[in-house]
């Protein structure tokens, strides 16, 4: 039989070839924490100064170059309660129906393609299309309503998609027990199947209302507000919101070198409140899950 | 005759999974299923309940009757018939709930809602599963918290909640250790007392340990159906002589 000469020393240079393999993807794995933790170091080195009670709970004032961004929080929740109100039911229930009722047929490609489709429109399409349908068409004027089904419509596919994924990842072991003693398959979606999916329905409705406060585009012909220091009152109204009041205080006013402050305390607002909503979606997550033990 | 079983036919696309089946299954008497892996044994039992009408593109021709009724008539209400006949899964699938709402669960969603009933049963059953001991202090614990033959015995506490009239179990102990298949084989010569059980098993000890009846499935075909004892001491065909003696499967 013929014999083959091993190289010599083989063993230490994959020993090697590993080490330093690691190292790269160990660093470039720390990269993104760096480029993280380096825009929050910025926005916090700029915007940290001008934080105070006041800038949280006062309106602008003197042309946008002091006074607080009241409004502007105010209106970014309210537009991330009414998208979620138009995109949670909306999104959940097609996600259902998606993992399990309809069949492998051309309907769901068609329906999942079309999803994939839509978040993949970019956002100022959507904004576009807001306008010339909510606001325009329907007449809903520029307003909280308009501006919610907009970016309602753009956080739809994150939720269908993320509702989907989770329900189709339990086993059928589970559909099959609750079937077998007789219960009808609504009633298994709704005490097994939707229960278990719940930690992470509810870790994508979180990121898609986080992805939802620092939209701007979407808002931009249907919703926000250049200034409007009171509060809205209805559904109707329009609102300032937190990235197009940032957005305006950057590109225009009366006076860029008093904004400029502003503009990054704005900003740090945002990113603070993105930063709760991911902890919180974490929180949750982990309650349902306890839940389920 | 509890179970008639005539000419069944059924496909899996165009494969050809059961050939040609027809048997009776008396009332209160065990039936063990055996055969090796893909002969159709398992396909088999889950017409009993239905529970291929999940898989698309199926057929079937033949018919299945249960207490002289089609379990295939076009009136039948699939969810009644599931409670009429209960299974019992190869893996423990209890549900991420209480012990205590795992065996309430078949009650529930069928419109049971007498408290005091529902008390009543889960402790019922729970002590038919031979499991009351172990679990009347926990009842409110997660079901996740059993082991594994625990939780199988919790399963066969949950379809005997609902009181069907048969019992189908899908190979109910290979998951499970020594000990714990030997609880859920005295449970199974309990539960005859009250039912009819059909069991799919890949063990044969366990199909001469708890059986009545044996049928040999061998390539989507009923080799030979007889009783027990007769299977395993002097099987007609030759086919089954060398799947009990080992020689293949």
């Amino acid at each position: 039989m013929k014999s083959v000469e091993y190289p010599s020393r083989y063993a230490v240079r994959k020993r090697y070839a590993q080490r330093v393999a690691f190292w790269l993807f160990r660093f470039f794995s720390l990269f993104i924490a760096f480029i993280l933790f380096a825009i929050l170091g910025f926005i916090i080195y700029k915007g940290a100064g001008v934080l105070s009670w006041d800038f949280l709970t006062k309106a602008p004032s003197d042309g946008m170059t002091s006074g607080g961004i009241f409004p502007a929080i105010v209106g970014t929740l309210c537009l991330m309660a009414g998208s979620a109100v138009v995109a949670f039911p909306i999104g959940i229930m097609s996600g259902i129906y998606m993992s399990e009722f309809a069949s492998k047929g051309w309907v769901v490609k068609f329906i999942r393609l079309m999803t994939n489709n839509l978040s993949g429109v970019p956002s100022i399409v959507f904004g576009l299309f807001g306008m010339a349908l909510f606001v325009k068409y329907l007449n809903f004027g520029d307003s909280i309503l308009a501006g919610s089904l907009t970016l309602g419509m753009l956080s739809l596919p994150l939720v269908i998609r993320t509702t989907e994924e989770a329900l189709k990842d339990i086993p059928d072991s589970m559909r099959e027990g609750s079937l077998a003693l007789g219960a009808s398959k609504l009633q298994t979606i709704w005490r097994v199947i939707l229960p278990m999916g719940m930690p992470r329905i509810i870790t994508g409705l979180i990121l898609s209302l986080g992805r939802v406060s620092g939209e701007t585009a979407p808002i931009l012909f249907t919703c926000a507000a250049y200034f409007f220091p009171q509060l809205p009152t209805s559904i109707f109204d329009q609102c300032m919101a937190l990235p197009y009041h940032l957005y305006v205080l950057s590109t225009s006013g009366t006076d860029m070198a008093a904004q400029q402050p502003i503009a990054y305390g704005t900003a740090l607002v945002l990113i603070v409140i993105i930063l709760i909503i991911n902890l919180l979606s974490g929180a949750l997550r982990r309650y349902f899950e306890n839940r389920l033990k | 005759m509890k179970i008639e079983v005539k000419d069944i036919d059924f496909y899996y696309g165009s494969f050809h999974a059961l050939k040609n089946i027809s048997m009776g299954i008396e009332q209160n008497k065990v039936v063990a299923f055996i055969g090796p892996s893909g002969c159709g044994k398992s396909t088999f039992l889950r017409l009993f309940n239905r529970m291929n009408d999940l898989i698309p593109d199926t057929r079937l021709t033949g018919q299945i009757l249960i207490d002289g009724k089609d379990v295939y008539a076009p009136k039948v209400e699939v969810d009644v018939l599931r409670k009429e006949i209960g299974m019992v899964f190869q893996r423990p699938n209890p549900f991420p709930m209480s012990i205590f709402e795992n065996v309430a669960y078949g009650l529930r969603v069928n419109g049971v809602k007498d408290k005091v009933f529902i008390a009543q049963r889960v402790e019922e059953t729970l002590r038919g599963a031979a499991l009351w001991d172990e679990v009347k202090d926990k009842l409110k614990a997660s079901a996740y918290a059993l082991s594994g033959g625990q939780q199988q015995r919790l399963c066969i506490a949950r379809a005997m909640a609902v009181s069907p009239s048969v019992l189908l179990m899908d190979e109910p102990a290979s998951a499970l250790d020594p000990i714990s298949t030997a609880k859920v084989e005295e449970l199974i010569r309990e539960l005859r007392k009250e039912l009819t059980i059909i069991i799919v098993t890949h063990n044969m000890q366990q199909a001469a340990r708890v059986s009545d009846k044996t049928a040999f499935f061998y390539m989507g075909e009923m080799v030979e159906y007889d009783d027990t004892k007769v299977i395993f001491t002097h099987p007609r065909k030759t086919e089954t002589q060398n799947y009990i003696t080992g020689r293949f499967g």
